[in-house]
């Protein structure tokens, strides 16, 4: 029988990997880290190149929607990487019959939030489908960005050393609950609103001084377990966690505890790791703390050279355990 | 968070692990048998917390790892025909059956859907009258009431859309089966959730027939801990008996509307566990006056034919008579992505679990 694609190999974790390893990488003849962004050498400067494309259901959510999400995380990944975000593209897919005020609607928080975040979108394309032949509307940005040579490291990790700490920028996984909480109708206590957020400020901040700075990574699909198991494979080093230092937000921790899953394997579209020199990383959680983005921040764990490529939990009753890659289909079109 | 943190603090899993330590005076065997179980010892690092005398096996109480893959192959098979949809639990997505798992099956065309309950499976079918529905109704005790009161409302709505094909197995009779096959353990953590509905005096045949220490565990860690020092403590005095550590939600007789309500639903027939094969009134189906609800009868497919052989050593692994790392396609030709055997594939399946939380200890 034929292999198909499965939904499982959309959701950024092992399948995911495996996926773009064997049939796109090696065919474009990409070859080492798979890194937020792609960092282009042009005359004298450097620039940072991304693009996502986002198909997330419900459309709109709270804490935002897909126009909004459709520039958060372009500029997330160009952030991460150390770059200064500056030209967004915009592409849309829309199936016929959309609603030309939910259109609007969406175009004016994707305005809005570049605006807020310091880019300009600069380019794009419709195309319009018919109807069934698209879930409503799917959006693709591009983004550039600029690179300071001496932000070079960050995203590959190069600089990353035993004893380096491992940072969160606040609680992962609130976005993934609040579109399945949206979905399913669910409402709890206290309101839960996805992250959804740029974190170019906070990246800008943090690189005043960018030496202390090792290596940052936006958590995305997978969640956390996803990011540190991709980062232990990459640098081949060890990396515990401490489960106590993780913030989790009480509403997550709370469907988590119903449903099944694992907070650590959530997704977030605001929330960022940042390993750093250890010197510098009370510095840098306060500088985080400071900011409304990172309120919650927190030093999660350490690198070691224990246990290469694996990623060391320290449960908080006091056992040990991994925390594994996530695999599979954990929540599909959250983004 | 009320119910859990003061069941996770350091203090008072520190405590018992020492209470432990000091009261094991020899090699100890317990099994788990409930998959949620199995799940909660390896995330929260429970083995690295108790002496190496004291061992714990993983028994058959993942719903999804004794499913059967012929089961597999009906649901993929109905999922197949034009106008249904199989409503399932999401853990099943990726069972292999004979030549398809169910996620491979939606990309070949087949209609399944991942669903929290029976009863989101009854809205589909209300809310789109010209679709059958078939349910896929897997699970013990726990899960069961859920399905019969379902089938009690879609009977009560006179719904003509709306079916279920039944892998409900019961505990006891499993347990008592592995038994019998020559599992050698002390004692059972005894299934808390399942206890809700049966009651704890559903166990009691253990210690009475087989001499074995029971008891009925909460699913947090400071729960786990402490059941394990009362199973040292009743082995170390030598009086079997059923206690209950999760009393803040199982009574000795359980729920009784719960049970009132499989009983007028369902009657105990033989099942076919993987695995552990075939034991008597271990599963349940459908009463006569239910039966009109029977995906098993309502429809007629055919089924690959099962060609399966494989090096898996599942049902010795299911029966506690051997561990993952023992098997040898664990971690090398049976992964999370690509399981080879049932206990690979659920969250709750014991390989799956050590690959996630023990792989390469």
């Amino acid at each position: 029988m034929n292999e198909k694609i499965t939904l499982g190999q959309g959701s950024g974790g092992r399948q995911a990997q495996d996926l773009i390893r064997d049939h796109f990488a090696s065919r474009f003849g990409m070859e080492g880290p798979m890194t937020d962004s792609a960092l282009l050498s042009a005359g004298e400067g450097m620039i940072a190149f991304t693009t996502d494309s986002f198909v997330i259901d419900p459309l709109f959510f709270p804490g935002g929607n897909i126009g909004k999400l459709a520039v958060c995380g372009t500029v997330n990944d160009l952030a991460v990487s150390g770059a200064e975000p500056r030209f967004l593209s915009a592409a849309f897919i829309i199936e016929e019959g959309f609603e030309v005020s939910e259109l609007d609607a969406i175009v004016a928080s994707m305005a809005a939030e570049a605006d807020a975040a310091g880019v300009m979108i600069v380019t794009g394309d419709t195309k319009v489908v018919e109807k069934g032949q698209c879930d409503r509307i799917f959006i693709n940005t591009a983004g550039v960005g600029l690179l300071p040579r001496e932000h070079m490291h960050i995203s590959s990790g190069v600089s990353v050393k035993e004893g380096d700490r491992l940072i969160i920028s606040g609680p992962p996984g609130d976005h993934a609950v609040a579109i399945l909480a949206s979905r399913r109708k669910l409402s709890f206590d206290q309101p839960l609103i996805s992250d959804c957020a740029s974190l170019n400020r906070l990246t800008g901040k943090i690189l005043e001084k960018p030496a202390a700075v090792h290596f940052m990574r936006d958590l995305t699909r997978g969640g956390l377990a996803a990011v540190l198991n991709e980062f232990a494979t990459m640098i081949s080093c060890g990396l515990t966690v401490n489960e106590e230092s993780v913030p989790i937000a009480e509403p997550v921790r709370g469907l988590c505890e119903i449903l099944g899953f694992d907070p650590l394997t959530l997704a977030s579209e605001g929330r960022m790791v940042i390993v750093a020199a250890p010197e510098a990383a009370d510095r840098i959680v306060e500088i985080l703390r400071s900011d409304p983005l990172g309120r919650e921040s927190a030093v999660i764990g350490e690198i070691t050279a224990e246990r290469r490529g694996r990623v060391v939990l320290n449960s908080s009753t006091g056992g040990r355990r991994f925390l594994d890659m996530p695999s599979g289909l954990l929540l599909p079109r959250i983004c | 968070m009320k119910f859990v943190d003061e069941f996770r603090q350091r203090s008072q899993t520190e405590s018992l692990a020492r209470l432990i330590a000091e009261a094991a005076t020899r090699d100890y065997t317990f099994m788990e048998v409930c998959g949620g179980h199995t799940s909660a010892i390896h995330r929260f690092g429970i083995p690295s917390l108790l002496p190496d005398r004291v061992r714990l096996l993983s028994g058959p109480g993942c719903p999804v790892c004794v499913t059967s893959a012929d089961y597999i192959d009906r649901l993929i098979a109905l999922a197949s025909l034009r106008d249904v949809t199989v409503a399932l639990f999401g853990d099943l997505m990726r069972v292999p059956g004979t030549l398809l798992s169910p996620a491979a099956a939606v990309a070949e065309g087949a209609d399944l859907r991942v669903v929290l309950s029976a009863h989101e499976a009854l809205q589909m079918a209300q809310s789109d009258p010209q679709r059958k529905i078939v349910f896929s109704a897997v699970g013990f005790e726990t899960t069961a009431p859920g399905t019969a009161v379902t089938v009690m409302q879609a009977d009560s709505e006179g719904r003509d859309n709306f079916y279920v094909l039944s892998a409900h197995k019961l505990m006891p009779p499993a347990m008592e089966a592995i038994l019998k096959d020559g599992t050698r353990i002390d004692g059972f953590i005894c299934p808390g959730h399942v206890a809700v509905i049966t009651g704890a005096s559903a166990f009691d045949f253990i210690p009475e027939r087989y001499g074995l220490a029971c008891v009925v565990a909460g699913f947090e860690p400071a729960d786990l801990l402490m059941s394990v020092l009362m199973l040292i403590r009743q082995v170390n005095s030598s009086s079997p008996s059923v206690e209950t550590e999760y009393s803040r939600v199982v009574s000795s007789k359980g729920n009784q509307r719960a049970q009132a309500y499989l009983a007028e639903v369902f009657e105990p027939c033989d099942a076919q566990w993987r695995g552990l094969g075939h034991i008597a009134l271990s599963g349940l189906r459908l009463r006569d006056r239910y039966r009109r609800f029977d995906a098993g009868t309502a429809f007629r497919v055919s089924l690959p034919e099962s060609t399966r052989a494989s090096a898996c050593i599942c049902g010795e692994i299911l029966r506690g008579l051997r561990s993952p790392p023992e098997c040898v396609l664990y971690a090398s030709q049976c992964t999370p992505e690509h399981p080879e055997g049932a206990c690979m594939v659920s969250e709750e399946g014991a390989c799956n679990s050590w690959f996630k939380y023990r792989h390469d200890e």
